[in-house]
């Protein structure tokens, strides 16, 4: 059985599966990593959603096999670390605004966030109604303003 | 003394080594006594009271404060909320106490269902009795020990005080406030007026663990050797297996541990779920039909055609009328069915998410051939449920599975499983008739045909038992459902609504309520449509003949702050409606934008089609526990009454759901959100609490139903607008889910 190695939250990893399994249930069902969520295995629903060297991803469509030594996935447990603090801003975004309901699909929203907030300061502008009108995250619970609310309050706080 | 404002009521300490506190049998209904129970709330609360006393607070020897919930939390809040209640009563912050969901407790009977947006209003005093028995043995035991009167003490922040500044903490007094035989205590609930945490806004007690990662729902539980378990499931509805042509095979692929026929299809178990998601494409099975071949929305509109009842003769009066379909609609939460089952030859243990764990327990016992006392049902975190968890599809097969394969097993539902053969809000068309003279509304009448739903969850059970406590108790379930769940909230004179049900070749089941959506849509868009036809103002016309004043304040709150009567451009609207059930009253006004540049609006693999630009929601439900927790309940019913009027729905074609995935079942996503949206909570009008869970649904998609009709000047009569227009390509049904993509690298941004 072929090895990979790659970085999750940190931490060098590597995993003894077939290259074409999806990273989702790598991290799911070998390494026991639960922050991201099945919602769909297509890449639609975005509730695994990741971050991949910092850009977000959607974990249920990567085969294994194409993760390189040096790549680092950040998944929800990872997040707060990534900002040096006990919780990421975008977390304590959430929390102000008592955004999760069910919370299923709240690690992939937030993940989503982040990933979001950082591609606009990096084009240097704010966040739109039309980039939140982008998001792709399904909240089946219904709590879209909640969460759009929560990312222009996270967004003041990553500044 | 009325009943209602009730604050005395008996209560237990329960024999136990610390501090155990029950309710007595006198802490439900407002009125225990009363013969003719008024409305499904009433069912079921006086269903769950004769075992309101097996309930129990426990205070431990940490000052913590434990309750095992004996329903199921899924995203309403009712973890946040009862913990809420305890820390009123005993005056601990709410961070002390620990709301766990209790397993399956068959000595409950009817008194561990979750639905009907009931818990609330059945658990509010039951749970409050409970802990102020907790407290007054508190007091008591503290008085004792400080050498005071229990009434020189204070109770604050789980610490007991004298005046002279000595204190003790509950968690010391747990083992000395204990009894070793069960004691009958009086006591009396806090006045509402010193409340300081019912009625406050509250932050769910689950948010940090759900914002880290950290909150566990089934999938995430580590149980020794339960691997991903999924089912190959078949083309059709409910279709049976033929013959598999290659189970060896499939069984030496990578990972995969196990190939097994079982009764819903072919299961398969692996290390990975992504293993099992290939070996399941991998099967080729030979299929038998199932429950609804050939059938198509088309055959199923003629059938509820022919079911529908007659609506009587035409009055001589000018009359008005309305006949209105609608499709249905998958009630799939985020969280798809799955299980744990770990099945051995004398016991079970099974971790799931379940509305009615008791029913499930029974019917697992059953297909096991084990004694129901041999099977351990866990209700876990559920993500979402919508009415999908009141029924234990999953728990079944994975228990089923496990004892076939002889190991535990972690089944789950593949997306695709979940939209095509998933329980369904059942298709249903609605006729109306609404006879008028002048500015008078002589009669209204309603006739509601829908495919059958399933209520063999418990709910059904539950009216059986109280048959004949009920006006009309010979009726079905579900038009006793009916019945007791709708309601005439206008004076329309002599008003009468009958349902008539066909078709049990579906898998249906409730969706956020289960009428009342389609039910209050139909009767609103024909009340503006009368409105219109006597020359009157859509909101002054449902001003003027609403029953009460707590229904015309809350019209009047979303009027006021959605600005009602505003001049609108062409091709935008306002809409708005009522909606009152669960004990709550409710309304809202919405504002849609049908401009051809917004409809059209270019967004990838998604529906977009008129946009609702604002949302104003008003709701009294009552005294609310938790306002927070509500107005997120009252925002997530804005969400479905959106999707349920524009865009989500299935495609039933020759005996299958078209639809099999969140790609091409459309519930409101981030671009049909309204970018303004407001949730009006109303101050209380009454001392007791109303339901919510599904309060919020009707009245959204009544007005987004009603601002579509007045944008684009024609009443819409099918649900949801944009059913006819098939916006996107059918996925395979063989085999019956898709591929895992593999380009996940190239979208990363």
């Amino acid at each position: 059985m072929p090895e990979h190695t790659f970085r999750v939250n940190g931490e060098q990893v590597t995993v003894e599966v077939a290259p074409d399994v999806r990273l989702l249930w790598v991290l799911r069902d070998l390494l026991g990593i639960t922050g991201p969520k099945y919602g769909c295995g297509i890449d639609v629903c975005k509730a695994c959603t990741s971050h991949l060297n910092g850009k977000a991803v959607s974990p249920c469509a990567i085969p294994v096999g194409e993760l390189r030594p040096d790549d680092e996935v950040t998944t929800i447990e990872g997040l707060a670390a990534t900002s040096g603090q006990e919780l990421h801003p975008m977390q304590r975004a959430w929390l102000d605004h008592d955004v999760s309901q069910c919370g299923y699909c709240q690690p992939g929203q937030i993940m989503a966030a982040v990933a979001l907030v950082r591609r606009v300061a990096e084009e240097g502008r704010a966040v739109t109604d039309a980039d939140l009108d982008g998001l792709r995250n399904i909240c089946r619970c219904g709590t879209y303003p909640r969460i759009r609310d929560a990312i222009r309050a996270g967004a003041e706080a990553m500044r | 003394m009325t009943a209602i404002g009730r604050r005395r009521f008996l209560g237990y300490v329960l024999a136990a080594p610390t501090l155990v506190t029950a309710a007595g049998l006198d802490a439900g209904l407002p009125s225990p006594e009363i013969t003719d129970l008024l409305d499904l709330n009433d069912l079921m609360t006086a269903a769950a009271l004769p075992t309101a006393n097996l309930i129990t607070v426990e205070v431990g020897p940490d000052g913590t404060v434990s309750f095992a919930l004996p329903r199921a939390e899924v995203g309403q809040g009712i973890t946040t909320s009862t913990a809420m209640l305890i820390a009123e009563e005993l005056s601990v912050p709410v961070g002390r106490v620990r709301v766990t969901l209790a397993d399956a407790r068959p000595e409950l009977v009817f008194n561990q269902l979750t639905g009907g947006s009931n818990t609330t209003f059945a658990t509010y005093v039951p749970i409050r009795v409970a802990a102020a028995v907790a407290r007054s043995r508190l007091m008591q035991a503290a008085a004792a020990e400080l050498g005071v009167a229990p009434a020189d003490l204070t109770l604050k922040d789980g610490v007991i005080s004298n005046r002279a500044g000595r204190s003790v903490g509950i968690g010391e007094l747990s083992g000395r406030a204990a009894t070793t035989r069960t004691l009958r205590v009086p006591v009396e609930l806090a006045a509402r007026e010193s409340f300081t945490v019912i009625g406050r806004p509250h932050n769910r007690i689950d948010a940090l663990d759900a914002v880290t990662g950290r909150k566990k729902f089934t999938l995430d539980l580590d149980v020794p050797d339960a691997k991903p378990a999924m089912v190959c499931r078949p083309p059709t509805i409910n279709g049976k297996v033929g013959s598999v042509a290659n189970l060896a095979e499939v069984r030496a692929m990578p990972g995969v541990t196990d190939a097994v026929v079982i009764s819903t299809g072919v299961a398969v178990r692996a290390a990975t779920f992504g293993q099992c998601v290939d070996a399941v494409r991998a099967l080729r099975v030979t299929w038998k039909p199932g429950t609804a071949e050939g059938k198509s929305d088309e055959s199923v509109l003629r059938e509820l055609r022919a079911a529908e009842p007659p609506l009587g003769l035409r009055p001589p009066t000018p009359v008005v009328e309305g006949s209105f379909t609608f499709h249905f609609r998958s009630n799939s939460a985020l969280e798809p069915n799955c299980a744990i089952a770990d099945v051995r030859a004398d016991r079970a243990e099974i971790w799931s998410s379940l509305k009615s764990p008791i029913v499930a327990q029974q019917a697992i016992a059953a297909r096991l051939g084990l004694p129901q006392s041999r099977v351990t049902v866990h209700v876990t975190e559920g993500g979402g449920s919508f009415g999908r968890k009141l029924f234990f599809d999953a728990a079944l097969e994975a228990a089923e599975l496990s004892q076939r394969v002889g190991k535990p097993v972690k089944l789950l539902w593949h997306r695709a499983d979940d939209s095509r053969q998933g329980r369904t809000h059942p298709m249903a068309i609605s006729r109306v008739r609404v006879s008028y003279l002048g500015g008078t509304v002589l009669g209204y009448q309603q006739r509601h045909t829908s495919v059958s739903t399933d209520l063999g969850h418990g709910l059904g059970e539950i009216i059986t038992a109280l048959a004949a406590r009920l006006p009309g108790g010979d009726l079905s379930f579900a038009q006793t459902f009916f019945q007791l769940s709708q309601t005439m909230p206008y004076q329309f004179g002599v008003s009468g609504r009958l349902l008539n049900e066909t078709d049990r070749g579906f898998n249906t089941g409730s969706m956020r309520n289960v009428y009342s959506p389609d039910v209050t849509c139909a009767r609103e868009l024909v009340v503006d449509r009368l409105a219109a036809r006597m020359g009157r103002d859509p909101r002054r016309f449902r001003h003027d003949f609403l029953h009460d004043e707590r229904s015309r304040a809350v019209l009047a709150a979303v009027a006021e702050a959605g600005e009602w009567g505003r001049p609108m451009p062409a091709g935008t609207a306002q809409g708005i409606a009522f909606h009152s059930e669960y004990k709550s009253v409710s309304a809202a006004l919405v504002e849609i934008d049908c401009r051809p540049e917004t409809v059209e609006r270019p967004i990838r693999d998604g529906v977009t089609g008129p946009r609702v630009t604002k949302a104003v929601f008003a709701v009294d439900a009552g005294l609310a526990v938790n306002p927070r927790g509500l107005e997120a309940q009252m925002m997530g019913g804005v969400m479905d009454g959106i999707a349920l009027a524009l865009t989500s729905s299935l495609h039933l074609r020759d005996g299958h759901f078209l639809e099999a995935s969140w790609d091409d079942y459309f519930y409101t996503r981030q671009w049909n959100t309204p970018p303004d949206l407001r949730i009006i909570v109303m101050p209380s009008t009454s001392d007791r609490p109303g339901g919510a869970g599904e309060l919020g649904v009707a009245a959204s998609m009544a007005a987004v139903a009603c601002a579509y009709g007045r944008a684009t000047g024609t009443m819409p009569t099918t649900f949801p607008i944009n059913h006819g227009t098939l916006s996107f390509t059918p996925k395979p049904t063989v085999p019956p889910i898709p591929p895992s993509p593999a380009d996940g690298l190239d979208h990363a941004r």
